[in-house]
């Protein structure tokens, strides 16, 4: 088929292509998935090893270098993922506008907060407690 | 200005329900279900960085049959995600759009997320004891 059917003619006219920003939010949800292939399995399989493990056991855990910064990077990949994947969901079936954008601005605070938040307790327990 | 021909969504009362078209929702619906499962990763992190109390509450949940139920649905969302999210990437790079690879890896995703998640579930259970 060819592409440039599926344009429209003010579009083509233009000549800005279909898109306003580009390929930047689809760019970074792929390597951010490409990134949690690696990472997510990694920490799934951590917490298998871990099921029903007292506190002491996840703290020494999380007290090797090698557990804390992929964990660390792992919490980082998930949040980032999930605010451009949520994002693209609340785009594309929350309709009005005053409700799309601040579920749009929630959903990306919220996504950081819990990012912050996840980060400092694992440097917490790394570093001490 | 004539609309230009491109293509509609499809309507969903009288779309007859596919192997392709369930998998798309279902990759959403397990991202928007993994999403929400992170707030509860956080607070099993921030758990196990605050003290003994806070996370013996945190794993008493996770251990009780609405923690295993919620820790077998993310399990299954998140391995699920990951076969289908292998599938877009390999779409991203023009591969496998035909309808009978389509399927096929439809159908693979399904089958591994499925065998993965009952292989997690058993070695998680194992190790608990």
């Amino acid at each position: 088929m060819d592409r440039r059917e599926l344009r429209s003619p003010l579009g083509r006219a233009i000549g800005l292509g279909s898109a306003k920003e580009g390929v930047e939010h689809w760019w970074a949800q792929r390597v951010s998935a490409v990134a949690l292939l690696v990472l997510g399995l990694w920490f799934v399989a951590s917490l298998v090893a871990l099921a029903g493990a007292d506190r002491a056991t996840v703290v020494a855990w999380l007290h090797g270098p090698l557990a804390a910064i992929l964990t660390i990077l792992t919490l980082a990949a998930v949040f980032y993922h999930s605010a451009l994947g949520l994002q693209v969901v609340i785009e594309d079936y929350v309709h009005g506008e005053g409700l799309r954008i601040g579920s749009l601005v929630l959903v990306r605070l919220s996504c950081l907060a819990l990012g912050v938040a996840g980060i400092f307790a694992v440097l917490r327990i790394a570093f001490g407690a | 200005m004539t609309p230009a021909e491109r293509p509609l969504s499809p309507h969903l009362q009288i779309y007859k329900p596919q192997l392709t078209s369930l998998l798309s929702i279902s990759h959403r619906l397990t991202g928007v279900a993994l999403g929400l499962g992170t707030l509860f990763l956080v607070w099993w992190l921030v758990a196990a960085a605050s003290g003994d109390a806070a996370f013996a509450a945190a794993q008493a949940f996770f251990g009780s049959w609405l923690g295993l139920l919620l820790l077998f649905g993310w399990t299954f969302s998140f391995f699920f995600h990951l076969c289908n999210g292998v599938r877009h990437l390999m779409w991203d790079t023009g591969h496998g759009l035909d309808l009978r690879t389509t399927y096929a890896t439809g159908w693979a995703a399904v089958a591994a997320s499925g065998a993965l998640t009952l292989l997690a579930f058993a070695a998680g259970l194992a190790v608990r004891g």
